[in-house]
């Protein structure tokens, strides 16, 4: 099955001159039939994560298997409405006195509080202070992209942001398009399949100073390999040694553990930091609703700057507001008034939080259920990792040829890297995956 | 596959010694090469306050005024007859029927495909007989198709300049601006006679370099509200075709304008039919009053199907590292109502209604003006269309016109015709006259 990772166009040379020639010559007019402006334009490559549910719509098997897509799916394989975020939707929906105008630049105030509040917790210093800007976005790549454009166009100290190795595909496509310079630093350790610490501290210590370093706050996609609090200690301290600028990329807070503040700790850490002088430590934070809320397609997020003062954290506000209106002007008001509403409401918040837990403690017993199977199986290796590993994605160490042989012999679809997702995994299947993951280490 | 082990982990603790003997040298490289870095307070320090939006300010300002009968005539948005927003019928029920769905998964990177579709044939009708030729994609709005527009023209016509009218909507300029096109305007609105400047709209095209993107308000033009006429539209065409320009069309107000959809697309038809390959930015903001909500689309007319897949794959990759996917509510919406019929005829209801009270209201403020005396002639606020009028008024009018009379509109004295009714159009046509006269 080609198309996966093939990136050449399909006209080849002849493709390749006429381009040539339309840049040489401004295209003809159009009126009499003539050359396009865009006649040579390529097919752009296929997006390597949503390629794969394509592959697996395609395929006919009775037996076939989803482990790309990064949404929660249910025992039986199905996607999740949350049951507060129904009832949410409905209130909303319900409620005569709203109107549809345009909400301000900013987004939804009330929701740019409540996503304060349960990022930072409900008391934080940056707040009360008045050194936190928040504004809504649409879920994280919306934040990325907005703080990104913001800090190609602001930030003076430097252009570059260091990204973990590896790293969800589409932070590269979105620092870069957003004017940054991308650069690696060490992250996942292969031969332990856990975090290469050492290589982390070194890179980001020889880091330039000022450069923006991206941080997953939890359940880091996709390894699943975290940081332990006393490594996010060390990370802290390197952070503020170089004068590195934070941008932390949230989008699993409640998934990971099931637990709303455990999975802010790193987030709060450095929230909360303060360096030589007392001085409070900045940062960035995208938020996603997506996964914990479930609200994937309404795109719910916000973007978070922390500055060192009030007076700054204003002109930053206004400069990350232009960087919006000059996108999409103002963001969506649904998805942000459905989310406020569980938010706001004591009882369909207690039900959020309790269905976030359900759905985080079925991956844990996912990943448990997987690993006793692979021992059942007789895989060949240690499979520790699946349960040290967290949130909604696991690194299995699975080579290319391997999970090729998943997909072209049992039907099973993941990224080539190995990364499969845990919300795809059932009872029903595990005992599936495990034989076919046996065979594909025994024979492939 | 590798285990982890004694080995793994000697090596581990070498690298981690390794790194901290590098971590401590970095760290005083660091220390001596600036003071002044170390001591400064903010990485953000020398971010510059951005300039205020202008049309916020007109807002604020109207919030801030105490009196009962201030009129605030800045705002973009409908109003009744009682200066309250409106939400339509036909998206009220769309909504009640789509609430409490099951679904609620990312959307494909393109959007919707049905509301794409529906968009599309809304915009071109019959004047684009193979629709498998249009690229297109959900997008956020307006906004998003222009910026979605700019971006692909970095790409795509790399050297190519955008130009704008003018005047035209601020943000048209903030969009190409940041997207790092070259940008040049081209002669639009004639203050003498507060109407079309053809001729010097047509030197200007004949004037660019072959291969421009030319930027057009499909029709009621923002703000002047000043729109060539279907003769003119023509002529305009046929010199673009001549020259090689990318024509580009704006199409925030389609039903809005004239309370047709299909006449209110005209311009883009006429480009259509004299075989432009053309883009379009369409947006659901005003005619279906869903503002918040953000749902437009973005198509270009490409000269095949295969053409259009290669366009269409591109178009994903630029709106991909913006915000992955767009929002499903509108875009849901909008397809419950476009597709079926008895909603669409209530919207085409609706969005008629709208357009009505418009231009009755600019027919009352003329009449009022003319009965008061005034010795101007009044006869543009019934020729423009759309949203908005062009009073022809000085800034100076302007502050006099909200310091004294607590009447709000933006310093070029574009007048939001939205927020205009019966119960204040007398007094507003009153105060025009004081200032004027």
């Amino acid at each position: 099955m080609s198309g996966l990772d093939d990136r050449t166009p399909a006209s080849g040379a002849a493709a390749r001159l006429r381009t040539l020639q339309l840049q040489l010559a401004p295209c003809a007019a159009p009126a009499d039939g003539g050359l396009s402006c865009f006649e040579g334009v390529q097919q752009a490559p296929p997006d390597p994560i949503l390629g794969i549910t394509d592959g697996f719509l395609k395929d006919t098997s009775p037996q076939k298997l989803n482990l790309g897509v990064g949404a929660y799916r249910t025992e039986e394989g199905r996607p999740l409405v949350l049951s507060a975020v129904r009832k949410a939707e409905r209130m909303v929906v319900d409620d005569a006195t709203r109107n549809k105008e345009y909400i301000p630049m900013g987004g939804n105030p009330q929701f740019c509080a409540l996503s304060a509040a349960l990022a930072f917790g409900p008391d934080s210093d940056c707040s009360r202070e008045g050194r936190l800007a928040t504004l809504q976005a649409l879920s994280g790549t919306g934040a990325l992209a907005v703080g990104g454009a913001f800090l190609a166009r602001h930030y003076q100290a430097s252009k570059a942001i260091y990204l973990p190795v590896p790293t969800w595909g589409n932070h590269h496509g979105v620092f870069g398009s957003a004017g940054l310079v991308v650069r690696p630093y060490r992250y996942y350790h292969a031969p332990t399949r856990a975090l290469d610490y050492a290589g982390l501290i070194a890179d980001l210590g020889a880091a330039e100073p000022g450069a923006i370093v991206l941080l997953h706050a939890c359940a880091h996609n996709p390894t699943g390999v975290d940081p332990s609090p006393e490594q996010w200690r060390g990370i802290l301290r390197v952070v503020q040694e170089r004068r590195l600028l934070p941008f932390f990329d949230s989008a699993y807070q409640g998934f990971a553990s099931g637990d709303l503040d455990a999975d802010a700790a790193a987030l709060r850490l450095f929230a909360s930091a303060r360096g030589p002088g007392g001085r409070p430590q900045e940062l960035l934070l995208a938020q996603s609703f997506a996964k914990n809320m479930g609200l994937y397609g309404e795109r719910v997020g916000a973007l978070h700057v922390i500055a060192a003062c009030p007076q700054v954290r204003g002109r930053v506000e206004s400069q990350v507001k232009i960087a919006v209106r000059q996108m999409y002007s103002s963001p969506p008001i649904h998805g942000a008034a459905v989310a406020t509403a569980v938010m706001a409401n004591p009882a369909l918040s207690a039900e959020w939080q309790a269905e976030l837990a359900s759905m985080a403690g079925r991956i844990k017993a996912m990943r448990a259920a997987l690993v006793a199977a692979l021992a059942e199986a007789g895989a060949p290796g240690s499979w520790d990792h699946i349960t040290s590993q967290i949130g909604m994605f696991s690194y299995t160490g699975l080579t290319k040829e391997q999970c090729i042989h998943l997909r072209d012999k049992w039907h099973i679809y993941m990224t080539l890297d190995g990364r499969i997702s845990m919300a795809g995994v059932s009872h029903k299947r595990v005992r599936y995956l495990a034989d076919a993951i046996a065979d594909a280490v025994r024979n492939a | 596959m590798a285990m982890a082990g004694p080995l793994a982990a000697a090596a581990a603790a070498r690298s981690l010694a390794a790194a901290s003997s590098a971590l401590a040298a970095g760290a005083r490289a660091f220390a001596s090469s600036s003071a002044a870095a170390a001591a400064r307070k903010s990485w953000f320090s020398d971010v510059g306050m951005a300039p205020r939006d202008p049309i916020l300010g007109v807002t604020e300002k109207f919030l801030a005024d105490t009196s009962p009968d201030k009129i605030n005539l800045g705002v973009g948005a409908y109003r009744d007859d009682s200066g309250k927003p409106v939400v339509l019928d036909c998206v009220r029920e769309a909504e009640r029927r789509i609430a409490g769905k099951d679904f609620m998964e990312y959307l494909p990177i393109g959007g919707l495909r049905d509301f794409v579709t529906e968009s599309v044939k809304l915009a071109y009708g019959d004047a684009c007989p193979d629709l498998s030729n249009v690229a297109a994609v959900q997008s956020l709005s307006g906004t998003g198709s222009c910026r979605l527009m700019a971006e692909f023209q970095r790409r795509f016509m790399p050297h190519s300049t955008v130009y704008i009218p003018v005047p035209t909507w601020s943000n048209h300029h903030s969009i190409w601006r940041d997207a790092g096109v070259p940008q040049s305007t081209y002669r639009y609105y004639k203050p003498e006679t507060k109407g079309l400047d053809f001729e010097g709209l047509m030197e200007d095209v004949k004037a660019a370099p072959s291969g421009s993107l030319f930027l057009l308000h499909a029709c009621a033009h923002n703000p002047t509200g000043v729109d060539p006429t279907p003769e003119q539209w023509a002529a305009i065409s046929k010199l673009m075709a001549e020259r090689g320009h990318f024509p580009f069309f704006d199409m925030a107000y389609q039903g809005f304008a004239s309370g047709d959809c299909d006449k209110d697309s005209g311009a883009i038809r006429t480009f259509l039919r004299d075989g432009h390959r053309l883009g379009v930015s369409q947006s659901y903001a005003k005619n279906m009053g869903m503002y918040g909500q953000r749902i437009g689309a973005f198509s270009i007319v490409c000269d095949s199907k295969d053409e259009a897949a290669r366009v269409e794959s591109q178009m994903k990759l630029v709106a991909r590292p913006m915000y992955s996917n767009p929002p499903l509510h509108g875009a849901l919406m909008v397809k419950t109502i476009l597709r079926d019929p008895q909603l669409k005829a209530q919207w085409f209801a609706e969005v008629r209604g709208m357009a009505e009270r418009i231009i009755s209201m600019r027919a009352l403020l003329r009449r009022n003006l003319e009965q008061l005396g005034s010795q101007h002639s009044w006869k543009h606020i019934t020729d423009q269309i759309g949203m908005f009028a062009y009073s022809g008024m000085t800034p100076e009018m302007v502050d006099t016109l909200a310091a004294k009379h607590s009447i709000y509109m933006t310093r070029n004295g574009r007048i939001s015709m939205a927020g205009v009714n019966t119960k204040n159009v007398a007094r507003l046509a009153s105060a025009m006259h004081e200032v004027t006269k």
